[in-house]
């Protein structure tokens, strides 16, 4: 499904990226681990058109998508959600999600439709699998926090992508907002068979979902495999959960 | 049964096409002049309320408008019938090529572009004495033909200073109407997911620099149509058209009617043109008042005029 | 071909306006890289200079010393007036979007147009050279005034001391800091809101300064800041917002093209000037020897 090819990043002279190749296929769940600046967040926005690599190939479904355009990307099937929320704020919720569906189906174009009777049972769908039904006509930016960060994964689902990359989903949240979170993450997951690849920086969450894992340190890909195996793993244990004891 | 709703918009189009028989000369006048300048600075909220561009120069396309429509009327004897149309496509034109540069950079930077593309067709206008006139200007721009106006019943009776007034405000409201489209529509909504947050438009799969683009163009068609009926209504086309001064002054009319709300720039001409008009009366400090109101604005009300009444409504309903 | 001197001429008159230029251009350019504040007041508040610098010689008389005390006073009460709006109301604007601060430095514009108008009427009004000055000196077949020649050392002069100001002082470190980090100086504990006052009286006063020293050769008018204003932007932008050799590159290069575009095509050497800023905006919008801006 998506194959990164020793990919390398520099900016400046620091390596923030440094010869990472990994292949997801379809239909798994995988984690990136790494301390804080081992290059998770410039992977995935390498990954996504954000930042052009150095050198290395992305592919995705066997096709070259290096250096192509966010938005081109996005079109092919790959959704995000940010670290950082990253929402429209002074739209109400179901206006956030309707215009993901909207630049979905290629109606961004269109100039002469009404937009807000388009898509209507599409987007009202999303929204209550999101559990945001009740919120549809909230300004996204007066939410919770833990609500925006729903609302940011309704923006990367509504573009129905194949591939869906999360970049700490639930930074920020408690820890009984995580888990909901992550249940509900896994849920929609199964049901629409998406490869999901994600970062996240609370162990707990990530040997309870995924199926395979990567470490990142320094910019390096040292390790990979089951969770189990990265348990046993002893450069894991010394470089990654040897920092948390 | 649902009761509809008044349609409020229809109400003030037939209020205002009565102006012509209150029989005031100066009525009449100052109501083409708010029409024109409500369609100008509508044009300029497209960017600024909508897609979040800060022009600074969107008095150039108004400009370019002006001299289109003038030039072909005067100097070539072309009928208004293809000249106004030709006003927005020629603005237009140059919007595409000034904005194709201008959407490359962000915020401060796009504002100095848009400022210094202005400031170049000013200074063509200026300077190109043998098309533009030059510093003089262009003055007795003919006025269309509308003597089929008084043959429709009713009219007959109406100064040539009331048809046009009856023209410039049917164009007008179509043009609204259709701008109005525009926002409501799935492009719209595109522009404002934009305008709220570009690094996400761009993820949900959208081509954000051509749709700033793709605005910038649609806002110099309708500054451009705008300017093409005010180089008329002013019997004359000038290079202050598209002075930077008069790209400051639609960005004041804007805001001030407050640029959140489709009908703020509207609002805004119309308060702005009625105040400069009385003031002007007392005194000739009108520019020290409107700095003062616009400073005022600034620190107090965002928002805007019909931010500000949005704002007491709801506080209003709320209890 | 015109005669070499009268080449020369060109070229030394181009080097003078450039000289006054970069004096009030420096200022907004300053005022640029440490506040990020685009000032359209800067040519009002040069304005400002000229006339006071003219009540100031009215009151005191002629004599040399009366004119540089006018022109020193007049760049300082103008800086004054910059502190006043710096601490009053432009401080509540940063951080707040780039439209709302071009439009209260307009909103200035157009408030200082008209209290120049209330109070010195809209006659025009002229000041003489000092009287030290009022001689020529002859270069190369040219007549060169000493006033010209003494604004054309001036510049390098203020390029120079602006310099030592940024890199021998402890207020230009911070300086510096500002323009590259501000937050990063922030969390060193400086106090940002102080240096940010500085700049503007800084800035503004650089341009009174202009302003009183341009009142012997050009007449004292309303409208005088509108048309600075534009000339001003166009060195800074051509040179680099928040650089100061920049702006002087950009002030030279836009009194050249002036100068000689005037004689290849009478008509449009502004319009070379404007274009020219276009190319270098499309190009390289932070300027020939500014740096991108880091948010």
């Amino acid at each position: 499904m998506l194959e990164v090819q020793d990919l390398h990043k520099r900016f400046g002279g620091f390596a923030a990226v440094s010869g990472v190749s990994f292949k997801l296929e379809k239909g798994t769940i995988m984690a990136i681990i790494g301390p804080n600046g081992a290059g998770k967040s410039t992977l995935f926005n390498l990954i996504t058109g954000h930042v052009e690599p150095t050198a290395g190939r992305v592919l995705l479904a066997g096709r070259e998508i290096t250096g192509a355009p966010p938005h081109e990307i996005c079109r092919l099937g790959v959704g995000r959600s940010f670290q950082r929320t990253n929402i429209f704020p002074n739209l109400t919720v179901f206006e956030c999600v309707q215009a993901a569906v909207l630049a979905h189906h290629g109606k961004g174009r269109n100039f002469w439709l009404r937009a807000d009777q388009l898509y209507r049972e599409q987007t009202e769908a999303l929204l209550a699998s999101l559990g945001l039904a009740d919120k549809a006509n909230s300004l996204a930016g007066e939410l919770s926090h833990g609500n925006q960060k729903q609302i940011e994964l309704g923006i990367a689902l509504a573009s129905d992508p194949d591939i869906l990359l999360l970049d700490e989903p639930t930074a920020g949240m408690s820890s009984g907002e995580t888990h909901e979170t992550i249940a509900l993450i896994a849920r929609i997951a199964a049901e629409r068979g998406l490869t999901l690849l994600f970062t996240e920086h609370d162990m707990e969450v990530v040997f309870s979902i995924a199926a395979h894992i990567a470490v990142l340190h320094q910019g390096r890909l040292i390790a990979e495999g089951t969770p189990d195996e990265m348990r046993r793993d002893p450069e894991v244990r010394r470089v990654y959960l040897g920092e948390r004891s | 049964m649902s009761r509809r709703p008044v349609p409020w918009v229809l109400v003030l189009f037939l209020v205002l096409l009565c102006i012509p028989w209150l029989g005031s000369r100066l009525y009449t006048f100052i109501a083409t002049d708010i029409a024109i300048l409500a369609l100008f600075a509508l044009s300029l909220n497209l960017l600024l309320g909508y897609t979040g561009l800060v022009s600074f120069g969107h008095a150039a396309y108004f400009g370019i408008g002006a001299y289109t429509t003038a030039i072909l009327m005067k100097t070539y004897g072309v009928p208004f019938v293809v000249a106004f149309p030709a006003a927005g496509i020629v603005a237009a034109g140059f919007a595409l090529v000034f904005g194709f540069f201008c959407v490359r950079l962000t915020k401060i930077y796009f504002a100095m572009l848009t400022l210094a593309f202005a400031q170049i067709v000013w200074a063509i206008c200026f300077k190109w004495n043998d098309v533009t006139g030059g510093e003089q200007g262009m003055p007795n721009v003919p006025y269309p033909d509308l003597g089929w106006m008084s043959a429709i019943p009713g009219l007959g009776s109406l100064r040539s200073g009331d048809h046009f007034y009856l023209l410039v405000l049917a164009l007008v409201a179509v043009a609204i109407a259709a701008l109005r489209r525009i926002v409501a529509s799935p492009y719209g909504r595109m522009l404002s997911v934009i305008r709220e947050n570009p690094e996400r438009a761009e993820f949900i799969g959208i081509n954000v620099r051509l749709y700033q683009l793709s605005a910038f163009v649609v806002a110099g068609f309708f500054a451009g149509l705008a300017g093409g009926l005010f180089g008329i209504f002013n019997r004359g086309v000038f290079p202050d058209f598209a002075y930077w001064t008069k790209s400051a002054e639609v960005l004041i009319m804007t805001i001030l009617g407050g640029m959140g709300h489709f009908w703020g720039p509207a609002v805004g001409a119309m308060v702005l043109t009625l105040l400069n008009q009385q003031i002007t009366s007392y005194t000739e400090y009108w520019p020290l008042i409107l700095g003062i109101i616009l400073i005022v604005l600034l620190f107090g009300f965002r928002g805007g005029i019909v931010g500000a009444v949005v704002a007491l409504n709801r506080r209003l309903r709320g209890r | 071909m015109p005669e070499p001197s009268f080449l020369f001429g060109q070229f030394l008159g181009g080097l003078t306006a450039a000289m006054f230029l970069f004096t009030i251009g420096a200022g907004l350019s300053l005022i640029f890289g440490v506040l990020r504040v685009l000032n359209f007041a800067h040519g009002s508040f040069y304005m400002f200079g000229a006339y006071i610098a003219w009540q100031v010689m009215t009151w005191l008389g002629p004599g040399t010393e009366y004119f540089w005390l006018a022109a020193l006073g007049a760049a300082t009460g103008v800086a004054v007036l910059g502190v006043v709006i710096e601490r009053l109301l432009l401080r509540h604007l940063y951080g707040r979007e780039e439209l709302y601060q071009l439009l209260f430095t307009y909103a200035l514009v157009l408030i200082l147009a008209d209290s120049v108008k209330i109070i010195w009427g809209t006659g025009q009004l002229s000041a003489s050279r000092p009287p030290s000055m009022t001689g020529a000196v002859q270069i190369f077949g040219t007549t060169v005034p000493y006033y010209n020649l003494f604004i054309m050392l001036l510049g390098p002069a203020i390029a120079l001391g602006l310099w030592l100001l940024m890199h021998r002082t402890r207020l230009g470190r911070m300086i510096r800091a500002a323009v590259m980090d501000r937050e990063m100086l922030e969390a060193l504990g400086a106090n940002v809101g102080v240096l940010y006052t500085v700049m503007f009286a800084v800035g503004a006063f650089l341009a009174g300064l202009g302003g009183a020293l341009v009142t012997p050769v050009k007449s004292i008018v309303p409208g005088m800041d509108v048309e600075v204003i534009v000339e001003v932007f166009i060195i800074v932008v051509i040179g680099g917002l928040g650089s100061l050799w920049g702006t002087f590159l950009g002030a030279v290069v836009f009194g050249q093209v002036l100068a000689f575009g005037i004689l290849i095509m009478p008509r449009f050497s502004i319009f070379a000037v404007f274009a020219l800023m276009a190319i270098i905006l499309i190009v390289r919008p932070w300027g020939l020897l500014g740096k991108p801006l880091s948010r």
